[in-house]
């Protein structure tokens, strides 16, 4: 915003002017390079079936740069095949719907241009592996649901002010809304091997839900104390940190370090740390 | 006929965005069993894409906020159409629904004292949205969603309605499927809320997801109740423009009130030129002082760009008919120029609007902290809705609710940026607590088999038809491509009857749509279904913007451009008639009472 600012107007014009023009010509200009108008061929591999089994469908289309994985599923599904299932919602990288395998990462379809893919191959989209296919590219997600209710509610302290209202410091409230941006696109379960490949959905909440927990148990009014169930109830150990879920967070949440971590280190804390069961046992014999 | 299962709550809610929740929520807390029937998962309705904020007169930023201003503000926004005891109970009781919220955990930015920060948004006097960052939505649906699982509300996810029951003038629940099997369900309740959302889906460029088809407004109307305002949709100013994928995706006003500004493609700052004479007194004199205005000043007024939305999109479709427009068919939105007033600019725009620097950085590969963006209006909310009692919600239909965009009342010719995530807390709350009274003395009753049989009939015909039908995806393209030509942002007699026209054409094409495939999670069925909604709102709104010759809020004719006070006594309602027409009416506006004309006149 350097260039000096002419005006054809004597209109107030305070910043912008044609040095936004410039600048914004610039970045059509560049956008529409980067979404290569031409249009040209992919094929795109998606997996087509149920829950008693499917396989890999080819559909070849017309497609440009500027275009997301999600676009070319839908112009399949307008023009090729009109009962391709799948799920989406905002299109925006907001809501967490149309989360799939493409070329085997997890990602959101609509957050994936196809500029960013090598186009000279086929494009596999697949459903996420961890949960059970219902059709198509979409799978039954509900355990995620049912696995949040297992969490314990939050539960604040007393109102601050006489009026019922808190007082939080935003430095507080900042460090709980990176776990508040999860979009719960499902994504880190997906990756995660304890779920995929272990499939220990009924021993561990997955990452997802522990960087839920770690929002609650970090929120600055919240009193309640998940230590013991985030041990037990939610399997908490199974996580040895691969980090593999942090890697496809679309919101990029630094969900092993910010999240998993301190939590493990609050159950260390509490069960394992040899000082504090001594002095556990101690104050027990006391009493 | 084919099976079908049968549930049983007092009170059954459909739809879960935020409206939906709250009055699930509210419902609940009264005792009664809740069902909530969204047709997407848990936590994914429209309500996440909310950005700027919940306008709550709380006055934590400027002592000078008031219920009273906020009602004014409102109602100025809205024309004087507004239905003004919402509008009354919307300003009076928001600040207590947000800080509601917080109890439930939402944590929304502070003011330096630790207080809920509220910023600036268009239309509004005085900074007053709550919010956090630029996903306040977010926040909030996920907040109502983290509470209203632990408050015994039996969820129904991935469940379409295709029908409401009725009992003699009595709605006693709905009739629909699951998206995932394509199994029939029968909800018997003691009454029903619709929070449905809007019709973002009739037109081409929209913000609105697949969801947005009018359902809400279409079961309402062929059980009988009343839509009201229909012609009042509005047009965000500022959707995304490139690449084509990406087109009509929400630019939040956010990045407005954070004191960016519109530039056309000769350099000039256009908002300037034209600005309503009823808002002059509120807004700046120069671009100084809009700037301060954006930077918390007091005694400084709001720059143009955040006059009304309805102002600001047709100050943009101006500025490109007149050949002023970005390579791309709109006009430049510039943020980055405030690198010239903050030293740490740029750090400053990625922390104030996070979601907006990533989704131009990924969709677009612009960086909005050195680069313009390329915005132009898109179809973004309905005004218009069922028309409710303003204490109790409840439609022109007995047992029958209505909460959030698709009741009618509250916004009137426009809604102002940062109302509907109040109105949907506000009035989730009371749709949910009437319809929990009215549940308790009305229960369930008997059940019309051959409704039933009808409905499913109906819905499984597109199957018979199967690729001898035209697929649904092509009615419903045509569909959105005549409404955004004909009946869009700039209206005309001749066009809108050319319309109604097309629609008929359209109609008899969507009855003769085929389906491929099974039942099972089938989004060719599920588009053919929803197609009679969206065709039936779209009729409404075309009968009603051909009756209001004047121009007026979210609708503009271009064969009558000006306000005509002739047109500010009614609002326009639509009926299903005998025989299945549609039927037109205007329904008096009555008097606002003296306390409620005198805060009018004192914020004038």
């Amino acid at each position: 915003m350097s260039a000096p600012e002419t005006r054809t107007a004597p209109a107030p014009t305070a910043g912008g002017g044609m040095a936004a023009v410039e600048a914004g010509a610039r970045a059509a200009a560049k956008s529409d390079r980067a979404t290569s108008s031409a249009a040209k061929t992919a094929t795109f591999r998606v997996w087509r079936g149920d829950a008693a089994g499917g396989g890999l469908v080819d559909f070849t289309l017309q497609v440009s740069d500027g275009m997301v994985v999600l676009d070319a599923i839908h112009q399949i599904q307008a023009e090729q095949a009109n009962d391709l299932a799948v799920r989406w919602n905002c299109k925006a990288g907001k809501c967490g719907s149309c989360s799939a395998e493409i070329n085997g990462m997890p990602r959101l379809m609509c957050m994936t241009r196809l500029g960013e893919l090598d186009l000279s191959q086929p494009v596999t989209v697949e459903p996420m592996r961890a949960f059970p296919r219902i059709r198509d590219l979409v799978t039954d997600v509900s355990w995620n649901f049912a696995a949040k209710k297992s969490l314990k509610p939050f539960k604040p302290r007393a109102p601050d002010a006489p009026d019922g209202t808190w007082r939080m410091d935003q430095r507080d409230v900042d460090r709980v809304q990176e776990f508040r941006k999860c979009i719960e696109c499902f994504l880190c379960q997906d990756v995660c091997h304890v779920l995929r490949d272990h499939h220990k959905h009924d021993e561990f909440v997955g990452p997802r839900l522990l960087v839920q927990a770690a929002m609650l148990e970090m929120h600055p009014l919240d009193t309640e104390d998940r230590v013991d169930d985030l041990r037990r109830a939610h399997g908490i150990g199974y996580c040895n940190i691969t980090k593999c879920c942090t890697k496809v967070c679309p919101e990029g949440i630094t969900i092993t370090d910010n999240a998993i971590i301190p939590l493990k280190e609050r159950v260390v804390d509490r069960h394992f740390d040899p000082l504090a069961k001594l002095v556990q046992l101690v104050r027990g014999r006391k009493r | 006929m084919a099976g079908y299962e049968t549930v049983e709550h007092d009170v059954l809610v459909i739809g879960a965005g935020g409206a939906g929740l709250r009055a699930a929520i509210a419902a609940a807390a009264e005792g009664v069993s809740v069902g909530l029937v969204c047709k997407s998962l848990l936590g994914k309705a429209h309500t996440v894409m909310a950005e700027g904020g919940a306008a709550a007169a709380m006055g934590n930023v400027d002592d000078r906020d008031s219920w009273k201003v906020h009602f004014a503000d409102t109602m100025r926004g809205g024309q004087y159409l507004n239905n003004w005891r919402m509008a009354e109970l919307h300003a009076q009781e928001a600040p207590d629904r947000v800080r509601e919220l917080e109890a439930w955990g939402a944590l929304f930015d502070r003011t330096p004292d630790g207080r809920i920060l509220q910023r600036n948004f268009g239309g509004h006097r005085y900074p007053r949205l709550a919010h956090v960052g630029d996903r306040t939505g977010l926040e909030m649906i996920r907040t109502l969603q983290d509470h209203g699982i632990h408050q015994g509300i039996d969820v129904h996810m991935e469940v379409t309605v295709l029908t409401l029951l009725r009992d003699g003038d009595r709605v006693t629940g709905a009739f629909g499927y699951d998206r995932e099997r394509g199994r029939f369900r029968l909800f018997r309740a003691g009454a029903v809320v619709l929070a449905t959302g809007g019709i973002g889906r009739a037109y081409k460029i929209t913000s609105n997801s697949w969801e947005y088809t009018g359902d809400g407004h279409a079961l309402a109307y062929h059980a009988g109740a009343a839509l009201m305002d229909m012609e009042f949709v509005q047009f965000h100013p500022t959707g995304m423009v490139w690449p084509p994928s990406v087109r009509g995706i929400l630019v939040t006003e956010g990045v407005r009130g954070e004191g960016g500004v519109l530039i056309n493609s000769e350099g000039r700052r256009f908002m300037f030129d034209d600005i309503p004479e009823n808002y002059r007194g509120q807004t700046a004199d120069d671009a100084e002082e809009g700037w301060r205005y954006t930077q918390g000043d007091k005694d400084a007024r709001r720059p143009p760009e955040l006059l009304t939305r309805d102002h600001v999109a047709r100050c943009i479709v101006r500025e490109v008919r007149e050949g002023r427009g970005s390579p791309h068919g709109g006009v430049y939105l510039d943020i980055a120029w405030i690198a010239q007033k903050l030293p740490d600019a740029k750090a400053h725009i990625r922390k104030k609007l996070p979601s907006m620097y990533h989704q131009f950085k990924q969709l677009a590969e612009i960086d909005i902290t050195s680069e313009p963006m390329e915005v132009g209006p898109t179809t973004h909310y309905m005004m218009g809705g069922i028309r409710v009692d303003g204490d109790t919600q409840m439609s022109t239909v007995p047992g029958l609710f209505a909460a959030g965009e698709c009741a009618a009342g509250l916004h009137g010719a426009n809604r102002l940026g940062g109302n509907s995530l109040s109105d949907l807390l506000v009035f989730g709350k009371r749709a949910g607590e009437s319809a929990a009274r009215f549940a308790r003395e009305n229960r369930a009753s008997t059940v019309d088999e051959a409704a039933l049989e009808a409905a499913a009939r109906e819905a499984l015909a597109p199957f018979d038809r199967g690729t001898e039908g035209e697929g649904a995806y092509q009615v419903q393209h045509d569909l959105q491509e005549m409404m955004q030509d004909l009946v869009g942002i700039v209206r005309r007699e001749d066009e809108m009857e050319r319309a109604l026209e097309g629609l008929a054409a359209l109609n008899e094409r969507a009855a003769r749509v085929g389906v491929t495939g099974n039942r099972e999670y089938n989004p060719g069925w599920h588009t053919a279904l929803d197609l009679p909604n969206l065709l039936t709102v779209s009729e409404a709104i075309t009968r009603s913007a051909l009756d209001r010759k004047e121009s007026r809020g979210g609708h503009f004719r271009d064969d009558f451009p000006e306000k005509d006070a002739a047109f500010s006594t009614f609002n326009t309602v639509i009926r299903k008639g005998e025989g299945g027409r549609m039927e037109l009416g205007r329904e008096p506006i009555p008097p606002l009472p003296p306390h409620l004309a005198q805060i009018v006149e004192e914020n004038r």
